[in-house]
């Protein structure tokens, strides 16, 4: 598992990266009531908003960790964003994405970087 | 914690939002509104005279409000706009006012100015309040205070408990039956943490309380009503009692009367409505409303999710033409058009004690 320093986690499976957020940025988030996920096959570019996640508190968005297409979404954050704060970084990931070059994971942190950043 | 009207509050205590929202709802919620401010006119010669006096700042009827009751009230200015909403009570010998935090210089200095030739204005300010609010708020505050039970939907009283006074009404912003009780500083912290020790309640911070008010249909002060907002624009009719409108005893002499009167015999231009999205999308403040055919007709002033209603709820301003009940309209969010129908409110029954 990688970590990116906006709170996401980053797990590969096979030749796609896996994206969903941290427990800390779910628990910073409060209860989540509603997820908006991009259309698969979209081509994103690193920084591009690519989810919106509106909590009890506030909107805030999921940037694209990297460059690639999205291949697959979890739709069912769709029907249940409370998912979010339940399970975040198991059912509850967001998106798939295709990308290149999995050597693109090196630049982010590893558990330990990231729980230093969040100490 | 965030910074609010010159008070660090909390938006959630570690129950979060949601949980705060659904107990209160459910159980009992107590809220530390010591920002707000707390003012008594005490009358140079009589109460009549100073009740009348009150009158000439606001389209309300003050001097029939019967002793150990409590009113709602707004402060006009003279194009008819609202310079901020407020509780007052008759006390028998004065009157008690409680206004909000961030206009409580201005409201005090306001009172000042147009009422001390009748009365003292006497800002409180070594006194906290808090609001107890939920279908077992009874419950929980009868075991300290036993004369709370006999209390209805806005009577106040002056009860005692742990050897000091405190200023109690039956009433909130939360659409719960429940309490606002005002308690001298250096008893405050002891009543806090006697009220937790019940074990209905819990403590709730500013981000249930917005949700709470909302799904209650209340107007927030500053979003939902400001200087440019008329009372009738904001629904607030119910609150201009027959008194003060043509063809009551005292009719007018408030500041903005002509436009508010006007309003009152042949409708305003725009009406504070209820707004329900039909996605999940939370509709926040400022989102832009359309009629169906794309003509701009209002915009959203407060809106969020609603806890007890498990969907997006919102208030706002449209045109008057669109605001009858059932009425599908399209809000703005993230550059799409997304269906909300006008709704009525309260988005959640209230169960006001009367």
């Amino acid at each position: 598992m990688k970590y990116t320093k906006d709170h996401e986690w980053l797990r590969v499976e096979g030749d796609v990266v896996v994206v969903g957020i941290t427990e800390h940025a779910a628990t910073a988030l409060g209860d989540v009531v509603f997820v908006e996920l991009p259309e698969v096959e979209t081509v994103i570019a690193e920084g591009d908003e690519v989810v919106v996640i509106e909590s009890v508190k506030a909107a805030s968005d999921i940037l694209a960790p990297v460059d690639g297409e999205i291949v697959a979404v979890n739709g069912k954050l769709v029907d249940n964003p409370g998912l979010v704060n339940e399970d975040p970084l198991g059912s509850a990931w967001f998106f798939k994405v295709k990308v290149d070059d999995l050597s693109v994971l090196d630049e982010f942190m590893d558990e330990d970087e990231y729980n230093d950043l969040i100490g | 914690m965030v910074p609010f009207a010159g008070y660090e509050m909390p938006v959630q205590y570690a129950t979060g939002v949601m949980k705060e929202h659904l107990h209160t709802r459910a159980a009992a919620g107590l809220f530390d509104v010591s920002h707000m401010g707390q003012v008594i006119l005490r009358p140079k010669v009589s109460y009549q005279e100073t009740a009348l006096a009150f009158e000439s700042l606001m389209p309300v009827d003050v001097l029939g409000v019967a002793q150990g009751r409590q009113r709602y009230g707004i402060f006009t200015n003279e194009t008819g706009g609202i310079l901020d909403d407020l509780m007052f009570a008759n006390r028998g010998d004065h009157i008690f006012v409680v206004v909000n935090a961030a206009c409580k210089g201005a409201d005090i200095a306001h009172m000042t100015a147009h009422l001390s030739g009748v009365c003292d204005v006497v800002p409180v300010t070594d006194r906290g309040l808090l609001a107890l609010q939920g279908p077992q708020a009874e419950a929980a505050l009868a075991r300290l205070v036993p004369q709370v039970a006999a209390m209805r939907f806005m009577d106040v009283a002056i009860l005692p408990w742990g050897g000091v006074d405190l200023w109690i009404s039956r009433s909130g912003y939360t659409g719960e039956d429940g309490f606002e009780i005002s308690v001298p500083d250096a008893q405050a912290g002891a009543l806090a943490r006697a009220l937790l020790d019940q074990p209905e309640v819990l403590p709730i911070g500013l981000g249930a309380r917005d949700s709470l008010r909302l799904e209650a249909g209340l107007c927030l002060y500053g979003h939902d009503i400001d200087t440019t907002t008329s009372p009738v624009e904001a629904g607030l009719v119910w609150a201009i009692q027959k008194a003060r409108k043509s063809g009551g005893a005292r009719v007018g002499g408030f500041p903005g009367a002509a436009r508010i009167l006007d309003e009152l015999a042949s409708g305003p231009q725009r009406i504070r409505v209820g707004l329900r999205p039909e996605g999940r999308a939370p509709m926040r403040e400022g989102t832009q409303v359309f009629a169906l055919d794309g003509t701009p007709v209002g915009e959203v002033t407060s809106g969020g999710f609603g806890p007890s209603v498990e969907a997006p709820v919102a208030m706002g301003y449209v045109a008057a033409n669109y605001a009858e009940i059932g009425t599908k309209l399209e809000g703005e969010v993230r550059g799409k058009r997304l269906a909300l129908t006008v709704s009525a409110m309260p988005f959640h029954p209230t169960t006001y004690k009367r």
